[in-house]
């Protein structure tokens, strides 16, 4: 018969013990995920974000606007036609963190790209009860006033490179450059935006041309999120896991 | 030994220096300099002290306990609680009246969400935590704690874990993964202390003067083992710059949302529940002066519940981008879970067996009684919630929030509450507690507080999330989002009204605990205990 009281006497026979327990649902449930290739759909048009939709991103961390909005639809009829195509995991494979959420004060903003004017998100994130009554979302009036910080954008591209997003040398050595091209549509430089992340907006985000500004590079990634991805080439059945 | 405290504590203080000169934002440079401050003002305590590193409460004691390390830490749960249930009260109100957010970047929502959360887990629970284990194994050991000034290194390396954090959220420094916000160098700081803690607890388990480690103990420790093995696993980072603040996590996408679930829920599994039951373990039979109900259910409770608890974490991402075998996995476990939680909150409660009466006459067992309560009451709340089909419902919604905060508020606070109720006097070396109906007070007004918040979220939660599935007649959707937010309003001024009451209750707990230390016992009506009462007439 088994005597609990051996473990019970010994307290490394109880780490040893506990550490052994606690290892197996983890092990068991996320190693998998690094090695099945199922996990991530086969998909086109998912890119690494540009030096200015990163910035905004980090920005989107900083104000801690996971706390409200998720980004992650979820197959469900309502959730289709108020958002949009549910999200897939190959969407979000190049964000260091991942941004899903997990509570909807605001709404899901997995697909918001696109689906409002740069100038509605201008007017929204200074006073957001400007255009929404109902809502009880903070006013960000200081996004506009604080330019964007750029001298050291190729340093996050590195640190990006170094966890796993294929970011070129070409997009580092650049990183700057096309950080102020994508908001100014008449700079030099603003073509190559285009070339090397395909599908880029380029224009002036926040309606104040010159160096760019936080507001610049917030509505920059908000306009990008959920459009990556071309779903008309894209096939269910074949990435049903 | 005191050689051995200040050669590490001068490192530290270089290191913070030289963080300080390098760095490329002013957070880091002030943050490094904290550092620098805290490790001269250690060297300096340490030398004030010379080789005394803390005393017993009961100068009487035969075995010299390391009492004042506990005090100190009792202190701070108290004041941290205040302040996370503040912060708390401020957001809340926040989201009824969004004007509160002031339009300044420290004072927003997304910045103080955060700020709170982190202190009422980790500051308040933490404190509680370190505090409680600190004394539970030097008494159920009959050892003074391990490692000389190690203690103190814990209890003070931790505070300037929550400074670090705290400071650093409300200037917009955060990993942006949900309660594990600090960014990588306050995270490798928190290693530091963590190991240390681990030492200092084994330490203390190793000078032992009983055979056995009791059953409290044996859940602390999977609690502080297990949390070293998720944070450091979940926090896994590359700096941007070795002198900055701002890191890229490890994974991303799918994988890092499983690492940050995993470490989210066991931050619930190990930290607000496996350390408060090594609390419950030891104080509910303390305070019924009655043994554990069953010392076979706890064996089998124990190494179930850590056993299953940590393959719960995908229950938080049904129906997204996770593959279903995860998902499907996760909510099998979690369901199986409800099983060992109920075999803590039976044994608990049933320690109980021949005391009920005192629920009476002791506002402190009744305090922690209905703590085991909550206890129970959440941890079959969560099994149902991770039910895929319920969850397509509650999740994204303030069902989770309420769910949270009966867990929260109902086992975790009140459970410390108690705790801090039945050490007050003893480690100021008091007779007893200034004051009983106080304590009485304390009670109801943090249970009507849990009531109102946990009915208000409940409602609230499940009205939005049918507001959000419902169609009209023609089969549009039925209501905007606007419209389901305006919804809202009534429930989130009842809900912060119920933070109040808890607010309130915490704030009586920090006087009568302050009049405690003072040696004041107030004039009032005592508690009688009815049988006594009987028996005599």
């Amino acid at each position: 018969m088994f005597d609990h009281g051996k473990i019970e006497r010994n307290s490394i026979l109880l780490v040893i013990g506990i550490i052994l327990v606690i290892s197996i649902g983890g092990i068991v449930e996320i190693a998998p995920l690094f090695y099945l290739e199922s996990t991530i759909e086969k998909v086109k048009g998912v890119r690494p974000y540009t030096p200015l939709e990163l910035a905004g991103r980090n920005i989107y961390i900083r104000e801690g606007c996971y706390n409200c909005h998720s980004q992650m639809v979820r197959p469900f009829k309502d959730e289709l036609e108020r958002y949009g195509h549910y999200s897939l995991a190959a969407e979000s494979m190049y964000d260091h963190p991942f941004q899903w959420g997990s509570k909807r004060t605001g709404p899901d903003l997995a697909r918001v790209g696109g689906k409002y004017s740069d100038e509605w998100h201008r007017t929204h994130l200074r006073d957001p009860r400007a255009l929404v009554p109902e809502s009880v979302m903070p006013g960000y009036p200081f996004l506009a006033e604080n330019k964007v910080r750029s001298r050291d954008i190729a340093d996050h591209l590195r640190a990006n490179r170094v966890v796993g997003v294929p970011y070129t040398d070409e997009m580092i050595a650049s990183a700057q450059t096309d950080m102020n091209a994508q908001a100014n549509p008449d700079a030099d430089g603003a073509e190559d935006v285009v070339k090397r992340y395909p599908g880029a907006s380029v224009r002036d985000f926040d309606g104040n041309p010159g160096t760019p500004s936080e507001l610049d590079a917030l509505i920059a990634y908000l306009q990008v999120l959920g459009t990556m991805v071309d779903f008309s080439t894209y096939n269910a059945k074949e990435n049903l896991r | 030994m005191n050689i051995l405290t200040i050669i590490p504590l001068g490192l530290g203080a270089l290191l913070g220096l030289y963080l300080s000169a390098g760095a490329v934002d002013t957070i880091l440079y002030i943050h490094g300099l904290l550092l620098c401050v805290f490790c001269f003002v250690g060297i300096f305590l340490v030398i004030k002290a010379g080789g005394n590193t803390g005393e017993p409460a009961n100068p009487k004691s035969l075995i010299k306990y390391n009492d004042s390390v506990v005090r100190a830490g009792m202190i701070a749960t108290t004041i941290w609680g205040v302040v996370g249930f503040t912060v708390g009260l401020v957001i809340a109100l926040q989201l009824a009246f969004p004007v509160l957010n002031l339009d300044l970047p420290w004072t927003s929502f997304g910045r103080l969400r955060p700020l709170h959360t982190s202190a009422v887990i980790f500051a308040f629970g933490g404190n509680a935590l370190i505090m409680t284990s600190f004394y539970v194994v030097q008494r159920t050991c009959q050892a003074r704690l391990a490692g000389g000034f190690a203690p103190w290194f814990v209890f003070w390396g931790y505070q300037l874990v929550i400074v670090l954090a705290a400071t650093g959220y409300v200037f917009g420094i955060t990993q942006g993964r949900e309660y594990a916000e600090p960014e990588w160098y306050v995270d490798l700081w928190l290693t530091i202390v963590w190991v240390v803690y681990l030492l200092v607890f084994l330490g203390t388990l190793w000078k032992r003067k009983e055979p056995h480690i009791y059953v409290a103990n044996w859940f602390y420790l999977a609690f502080i083992l297990t949390i070293a093995v998720l944070h450091i696993v979940n926090n896994l980072a590359f700096p941007v710059s070795w002198f900055g603040t701002k890191s890229y996590s490890l994974f991303s996408g799918v994988q890092d949302a499983l690492t940050q679930w995993w470490y989210g829920h066991n931050a619930v599994g190990f930290f607000l529940t496996a350390g408060f039951l090594g609390i419950m373990y030891y104080f509910v039979p303390k305070q019924a002066n009655r043994p554990v109900y069953s010392y076979r259910l706890s064996i089998v409770h124990f190494w179930s519940l850590i056993f299953l608890y940590i393959w719960a974490g995908p229950h938080h991402l049904h129906y997204t981008a996770l593959p279903d075998w995860a998902q499907t996995l996760g909510m099998t476990f979690s369901i199986m879970l409800w099983m060992p939680s109920w075999g803590g909150m039976i044994n608990g409660l049933m320690t109980l067996s021949g005391a009920w009466d005192k629920l009476r006459t002791d506002p402190i067992l009744r305090m922690m009684a209905i703590s085991v309560a909550f206890y129970g009451m959440s941890t079959f709340e969560g099994p149902l919630m991770s039910i895929k089909s319920v969850n397509a419902l509650s999740h994204y919604t303030d069902w989770t929030i309420g769910h949270v905060h009966s867990g929260a508020l109902g086992w975790v606070g009140m459970v410390s509450f108690g705790a801090i109720y039945f050490l007050a006097p003893k480690m100021f070396n008091r007779e007893k507690l200034y004051s009983l109906r106080l304590v009485s007070m304390h009670f109801w007004l943090a249970t009507l507080g849990i009531a109102l918040y946990a009915a208000a979220m409940w409602v609230s939660g499940i009205l939005q999330g049918l507001m959000w599935r419902s169609y009209d007649a023609l089969g549009f959707l039925e209501y905007s989002f606007a419209e389901t937010v305006a919804a809202m309003h009534p429930f989130y001024i009842i809900r912060a009204a119920g933070g109040g009451l808890f607010l309130l209750g915490a704030l009586i707990m920090a006087y009568n605990v302050y009049r405690t230390a003072k040696g004041d016992v107030r004039t009032e009506k005592p508690y009688v205990d009815a049988l006594a009462h009987t028996a005599s007439a």
